[in-house]
């Protein structure tokens, strides 16, 4: 059996990135995520990778960048204006189809906001942020053994199709501990090779890496190539987790530290005989537009909850159309929803059982 | 079985170790566990607190709107928590600091003199210790030789190895004075 290790969340997707092969990190401190890089700083040379703690946010996405074209799985990460700062170089390493993993973990905004959880960055992460028709694929763990299993996917996914990947996660899932087991230790050497990386050019012909393109013709078709590969992503790579849906007649849709919160009021309302489920977008984007529209022909009510104005909201009325009603509750400023907090609001519309069975 | 504890007080006070403590004590007895820290801008002399929720399956919210036991070490933590605590829930409280009675009727009130039972013991330091003994003997939730082993561990891994015996002394203290 596996050690069992009491761990905080960001020392654990710090050890989760080493574990999956990633000998390249390059960061800058912020809080909440200030222990990643921590953890970086003590282990990576340890295991005989590259750690530099950059000049600015800015640098650090470009030197994964460099290490990306290098051919190396290599990972960043940061918060709130640290993360506005990277989009820039998203945008490059998408648009130069480059692979890399970074870790937002989320606080309180806009702008300096504050160092307490948030979910602000839903639109940041999923709608683009960064300039030109790029995506990235989004994976929002909601426990720490879940996200050092999603921080090792990240680096899979980024490297079969050449994106950035973004681990989602807030101040509550970087600061807490919870146990984890982790998975056995990738060697960097078994990895899949990338004929594209610019290795030296020995007996090939040499490898470019960029996303400057002056002919529209080309630009463009390297768009519609780029814009393939995102579709096989949404066919392929949406991931998300029901729980207690099969009978419910209202469903909480969350994701992250939220729906884990969500996942005790679902309990607490089927005490008090709710029927109460919850559905969990694991990947943000690819988005599980389609299990949300099926369960929307089933039930009254899909309520969305987040640490934001309403965010996610959006994707979820986008799946349900009018089919039910897609009202929500949000909490900012680094205020965590609590569980009997979210059950005051799902008893708001309850009342829908009760006029279903008065025959309304 | 779901069991959660606040532990709050005085920045220095060692609220945020102990609660991890408890946490490794807890995995180590076979429960599931979480550990979350208040994590502001706290500094010595300032307040802090962390949530520990110990279970038989798998834990949902690491945060407690009611939990089933607080460690106030201060006035300002019972002040803050004291409503809070669920019905029949345990408040372990620092009577060296705390003067005031606890106003609640559904709950069982553990009153534990710590200060001076940490100097007694040797140090102000190992007030934390005092408090998680008489809190785990007045809920049972872990035994002590397991609290014990998880404390020596993690102040080894600190290399603070040689203030183990009197941390073991103040959970005793503590666990004895319940």
């Amino acid at each position: 059996m596996r050690d069992k290790i009491l761990i905080a969340g960001n020392d654990a997707i710090a050890e989760a990135g080493i574990r999956a092969g990633c000998r390249s990190y390059f960061g800058y401190p912020i809080t909440p995520q200030n222990e990643l890089l921590e953890y970086m700083s003590a282990h990576m040379p340890k295991a005989g990778g590259v750690f530099v703690q950059a000049e600015s946010e800015i640098g650090a996405i470009n030197m994964c960048y460099g290490a990306s074209a290098a051919g190396a799985r290599t990972m960043t990460s940061s918060s709130g204006p640290g993360m506005s700062l990277k989009l820039e170089g998203i945008s490059y390493l998408a648009g130069s189809d480059l692979p890399c993993v970074i870790v937002n973990v989320a606080r309180g905004g806009p702008g300096l906001g504050n160092i307490a959880p948030g979910q602000g960055d839903y639109f940041q992460a999923t709608k683009g942020g960064g300039h030109g028709d790029y995506r990235m694929i989004v994976l929002a763990p909601a426990t720490i053994p879940e996200a050092t299993e999603l921080t090792m996917l990240a680096f899979d996914l980024a490297d079969k199709y050449r994106t950035p990947v973004l681990v989602l996660v807030d101040g509550v899932l970087g600061q807490m501990m919870e146990p984890v087991e982790f998975r056995d230790p990738v060697d960097p050497a078994t990895l899949p090779p990338k004929p594209w990386a610019l290795t030296g050019a020995q007996g090939r012909p040499p490898n470019i890496v960029t996303s400057f393109f002056l002919d529209p013709q080309e630009l463009s078709e390297l768009n519609l190539k780029r814009q393939d590969r995102y579709r096989r992503i949404v066919t392929q790579e949406v991931r998300y987790e029901e729980f207690e849906t099969g009978d419910a007649t209202i469903v909480i849709a969350a994701y992250g530290t939220v729906a884990r919160i969500a996942r005790t009021t679902v309990k607490l309302a089927r005490n008090e005989g709710i029927k109460l489920g919850l559905l969990r977008p694991i990947t943000l984007w690819p988005f599980p537009y389609a299990p949300l529209r099926a369960l929307s022909n089933r039930v009254k009510v899909i309520l969305t909850v987040e640490m934001s104005a309403g965010q996610m909201l959006e994707d979820v009325r986008l799946a349900v159309a009018e089919r039910a009603e897609t009202p929500f509750y949000g909490e900012m400023g680094g205020i965590v929803p609590t569980p009997r907090g979210i059950l005051m609001e799902v008893k708001k519309y309850a009342s829908y059982d009760a006029e279903d069975d008065q025959g309304f | 079985m779901e069991k959660s504890v606040i532990l709050a007080g005085f920045g220095g006070q060692g609220v945020i170790l102990a609660g991890k403590v408890l946490a490794q004590a807890g995995m180590d007895h076979g429960l599931e566990v979480t550990w979350f820290p208040s994590y502001g801008p706290e500094m010595r002399g300032g307040t802090a607190n962390c949530t520990v929720v110990l279970s038989d399956e798998p834990v949902a919210s690491p945060l407690a709107d009611d939990p089933t036991a607080l460690i106030a070490m201060n006035p300002p933590s019972l002040d803050k928590f004291e409503s809070t605590v669920a019905r029949g829930g345990t408040i372990v409280l620092n009577s060296s600091l705390i003067e005031r009675p606890v106003m609640r009727a559904d709950v069982k009130v553990v009153p534990i003199p710590m200060n001076e039972m940490a100097a007694k013991v040797g140090s102000d330091l190992v007030i934390n210790m005092v408090a998680l003994g008489a809190y785990i003997k007045a809920t049972g939730i872990t035994p002590l030789a397991t609290v014990k082993t998880a404390m020596a561990q993690m102040l080894e891994k600190d290399g603070k190895g040689k203030f183990v015996p009197m941390n073991e002394q103040a959970l005793e203290e503590g666990y004895n004075a319940v």
